[in-house]
C-alpha cells in the first residue's frame, strides 16, 4: 500500500527532487532561523540578560583576529568555556552568546590540540606571548605548537577596507553599523609600525574580558 | 540484445584516474600533519605550517578523494541503471576539469594562508561561486540523464545521489554566504554572526558528513555492492524508509557539535534528540548493504573487493553507533574537543568512506579498460590488509588519547583545585599514541600506493573502452 504509493515518486524525477528538496530543508529552518530574534544571540548580554561590555574590535585587534584566522589557530585552539566545574577552574568564565555578536566567523573550534583561548586576554603579559609565538618551546617545554617567527612583520593588511565590509554583514540591531567613517579613516594610522605579533597579541589581550 | 550505442565513460575514467591521484595527495598531507603533531619543528616554513595544512589535508581528502569518487561512480552508475548515455557530455567534461581547477586553487590558496576560517568550509569566495557553479552543471548533467532514461524506475542508488547533490548545494550556498572585503582580494566576512554563524555551520558541518560523505556513498553503495556480489538488494523497502528518515534525519543533527556552547539550549537537545533517531536508519542502510550478501558470504573467501566493501559498511554501522552515543550530551562533555573525535571521524572516512571508494574502484577501472578484473587480485588483498591494519591502529590509539586527555582536563583535587593544572601535561603523554596514529595513517598512505602500482599495471597501454548500452529488456543495469 504505502510501496504503491512511494512506486509514483520513484518513477518521477521531479517529485523525487521536490521532496527530498523539502526533507532536507526542514531541520535548518527550524534550528537556525529562531536564532535571528533571540536577544540573547543578538545583542551583548549575558546569560542572565544584563547587560555586558563587548565592542566591535579595533584596528589592532582586528588585524590580530585577521592573523589568528589566517595561521588557522582555530584548528587547535577552541574560543569557547563549557559550564563545567574543572573548565571555568582551568579557563574562567563559561562563554555566553553575548559575547560573540562582532565575531564574523565565528572561531569556537572543535579540538582542544591546545588551551581554549576564550579568556586569554589579561592572563600573561605581552612579552610571555611574544616569547611563546616565537618558540613555544622555550616558555612551554613539551608543547607541540608551531613557532610562528614570520609574524615579526609589518601589518600591510587594508584594515579599513575589512571594517567596511564588517559594517555590511548582520550586526547587532543596536549597533547595525559598527565601524564609523572615523574609525575607518584612522584605521591605517593606527596600524602604523606595528607588526603582525603586535596585532595578534592585542587580540588575544583583548579576549573574553566582559566576564571574570 | 545490444543497441549500438556506448555508454559514455570519458569523464568517469578521469574522476576514477584522480581519486587514487587525489586520495593519495590528501592521505599524504594528513600524514605529514600527523607528524607535524609530534614534531613541531617540521613547521619547516610558513605554508607547511600546521594551522594552514591541516585545512588542506581536510578539504583534499572530502572534496578532491572524495569527490572525485563521487563523480566517477554516480556518473557510472546513473547511466547505467538509466540505460542511457550521459546527458551533456560536453558539461560533464567542464565538471571534471573545473574540479581540478578547484582542487589546484585550493592546494594553493589554503598553504598560503587565504582562508574564511570556517572548519571544512575554509576555501575563499571566488572558489566557492566556482564550486556553485560547477555543482550546478553536475546537476544538470546527473538528472538530466535520469530524466532521459530508458526504464520507468528510478533506482535506488540515484535516490541517494541525488538527495546528496540537492542537500550540497543547499548547504554550500548557505554557509558560504560572505561579503569580500574587495574584488580584488581572496578575503570575505562571513555574513553571520558568532552563534548564528556556529549553527549554520555545524548545520553545514555535520551534513558534509551527512551527504557529502554519508547519502552520496550510500548510493555508491547501492550500486556497487549488489553488482560485485551479484546479488540484489536485501530489501527495496527497507531502502525507501530509511533513505526519507535518513535524508530529513540528518539535518537536525549539526547542534552535536555544539553541545555545552553558547548555542541556546533547545537547539543542543533538538540536535541531540536526532542524532540519536538518526541511528536507525543508519543502520537501516548499513543492515541493508550486508545483507545484500546474503547467499554469497562465501564469496568473501576469494574475493578481496567485496571485502573491501563489506567492512566499509562494517565501519559504516560501527561509527553510526558511536556517533549517536558521542551525541549524548554527558558523553560529549568527556569526548569534545579530544582526539576521541579525530578517531571517530577516521573510522568514518577512512573505513566508510575511502574502504567503499576503493572497493568501488576496483570493479570499475578494468571495465572502464573493457576488462572486468585487476591487474592483481592479489595486491588488492595486500591492499585489504594494510588498509584496515591502518585504521584499527589510527582509530584505537585516538581513542585511548581522547579519553586520557579528556579525563585529565576534568580531574580535580579534593579541594577544587585542578589535578592537571598545565595543559601541557595533557599534551605530553598523548605522545606514544600520536605514534601510533602516525603508523596507522602511513599504512593506510601506502596502501593507496599499492592501489595506484595496481591501477597502472591495469590501464597503461591499455585502450579506454565505452560499454554499448544495455537495452532495459536486460535484467541487469
Amino acid at each position: 500500500m504505502a510501496q504503491s504509493k512511494h512506486d509514483a515518486i520513484e518513477r518521477n524525477v521531479f517529485l523525487l527532487i521536490v521532496l527530498a528538496l523539502l526533507a532536507v530543508s526542514v531541520g535548518g529552518l527550524v534550528e537556525i532561523v529562531p536564532l535571528f530574534f533571540q536577544t540573547s544571540t543578538r545583542e551583548a548580554v549575558d546569560d542572565k540578560g544584563k547587560a555586558i561590555e563587548v565592542k566591535p574590535y579595533d584596528a589592532l585587534r582586528l588585524a590580530g583576529r585577521y592573523v589568528y584566522i589566517r595561521e588557522g589557530c582555530y584548528n587547535c585552539h577552541s574560543q569557547m568555556i563549557r559550564p563545567f566545574r574543572a573548565e571555568t577552574e582551568r579557563y574562567g568564565h563559561f562563554s555566553v552568546a553575548g559575547e560573540f555578536i562582532y565575531d564574523h566567523p565565528f572561531q569556537w573550534g572543535s579540538k582542544r590540540t591546545g588551551p581554549d583561548l576564550a579568556r586569554i586576554g589579561g592572563r600573561r603579559d605581552d612579552e610571555w606571548h611574544r616569547k611563546h609565538l616565537l618558540d613555544p618551546r622555550a616558555v612551554v617545554p613539551g608543547s607541540n605548537m608551531p613557532a610562528f617567527p614570520w609574524l615579526d612583520r609589518a601589518v600591510t593588511v587594508p584594515i579599513g577596507e575589512h571594517m567596511k565590509a564588517l559594517n555590511l554583514v548582520i550586526n547587532p540591531p543596536s549597533n547595525p553599523t559598527p565601524y564609523s567613517e572615523s574609525d575607518i579613516a584612522s584605521a591605517s594610522a593606527a596600524l602604523a609600525g606595528k607588526t603582525e605579533l603586535d596585532a595578534l597579541i592585542a587580540y588575544l589581550q583583548g579576549m573574553g574580558l566582559a566576564l571574570k | 540484445m545490444q543497441s549500438q550505442a556506448t555508454y559514455n565513460y570519458k569523464v568517469v575514467r578521469q574522476f576514477a584516474i584522480m581519486t587514487v591521484v587525489w586520495g593519495i595527495v590528501g592521505m599524504l598531507v594528513g600524514v605529514i600533519v600527523a607528524a607535524q603533531l609530534i614534531w613541531p619543528e617540521l613547521n619547516l616554513h610558513e605554508i607547511l605550517q600546521y594551522g594552514r595544512l591541516r585545512p588542506l589535508h581536510t578539504n583534499a581528502v572530502i572534496f578532491a578523494f572524495g569527490g572525485c569518487a563521487l563523480f566517477a561512480t554516480s556518473l557510472y552508475s546513473v547511466q547505467r541503471t538509466c540505460h542511457t548515455k550521459l546527458f551533456a557530455p560536453g558539461l560533464a567534461t567542464f565538471v571534471f576539469w573545473g574540479w581540478q581547477l578547484v582542487i589546484l586553487c585550493a592546494a594553493l590558496s589554503l598553504p598560503l594562508g587565504f582562508t574564511t576560517g570556517k572548519e571544512y568550509a575554509e576555501l575563499e569566495w571566488p572558489i566557492d561561486i566556482m564550486i556553485a557553479v560547477l555543482w550546478v552543471s553536475y546537476a544538470i548533467v546527473f538528472f538530466g540523464t535520469i530524466a532521459t532514461r530508458k526504464v520507468s524506475h528510478i533506482y535506488v542508488s540515484n535516490w541517494f545521489f541525488a538527495a546528496f547533490i540537492i542537500a550540497i548545494a543547499l548547504l554550500h550556498i548557505t554557509n558560504s554566504a560572505e561579503i569580500p572585503v574587495s574584488f580584488t582580494t581572496l578575503k570575505s566576512y562571513s555574513v553571520y554572526p558568532g552563534v548564528q554563524d556556529a549553527m549554520v555551520q555545524w548545520w553545514y558541518g555535520h551534513n558534509a558528513v551527512g551527504f557529502f560523505l554519508t547519502a552520496g556513498f550510500l548510493g555508491m553503495m547501492y550500486y556497487f555492492v549488489p553488482k560485485q556480489a551479484d546479488r540484489p538488494i536485501y530489501s527495496y523497502r527497507l531502502s525507501v524508509v530509511h533513505f526519507w528518515a535518513l535524508i530529513f534525519t540528518y539535518m537536525w543533527a549539526g547542534p552535536h557539535h555544539l553541545h555545552y556552547t553558547a548555542l541556546p539550549d533547545w537547539a543542543q537537545s533538538l540536535g541531540m534528540l536526532f542524532s540519536l533517531i538518526l541511528l536507525a536508519p543508519s543502520w537501516g542502510g548499513m543492515i541493508n548493504g550486508i545483507m545484500t550478501l546474503s547467499g554469497a558470504w562465501h564469496k568473501l573467501r576469494t574475493d578481496p573487493i567485496l571485502k573491501f566493501l563489506v567492512t566499509s559498511l562494517s565501519f559504516y554501522g560501527m561509527s553510526t553507533f558511536e556517533g549517536p552515543m558521542m551525541s549524548v550530551k554527558s558523553v560529549n562533555a568527556l569526548s569534545h574537543y579530544t582526539d576521541w573525535t579525530v578517531g571517530h571521524v577516521h573510522s568514518g572516512a577512512l573505513g566508510w568512506v575511502a574502504m567503499v571508494s576503493i572497493g568501488a574502484l576496483y570493479y570499475l577501472l578494468p571495465r572502464l579498460y573493457g576488462k572486468t578484473e585487476m591487474y592483481s587480485t592479489k595486491l588488492i588483498n595486500t591492499h585489504f590488509w594494510v588498509a584496515t591494519i591502518g585504521i584499527v591502529l589510527y582509530v584505537a590509539s585516538m581513542w585511548i588519547a581522547g579519553v586520557m586527555e579528556g579525563l585529565m582536563w576534568r580531574s580535580t583535587n579534593p579541594d577544587g583545585t585542578l589535578v592537571y593544572g598545565f595543559f601541557v601535561e595533557s599534551v605530553k603523554v598523548k605522545f606514544p599514541f600520536l605514534m601510533i596514529r602516525l603508523v596507522g595513517g602511513t599504512l593506510f598512505l601506502v596502501g593507496m600506493l599499492i592501489m595506484f602500482y595496481n591501477m597502472l599495471k591495469t590501464i597503461v597501454g591499455e585502450k579506454a573502452y565505452d560499454a554499448p548500452i544495455v537495452a532495459p529488456a536486460a535484467a541487469h543495469a
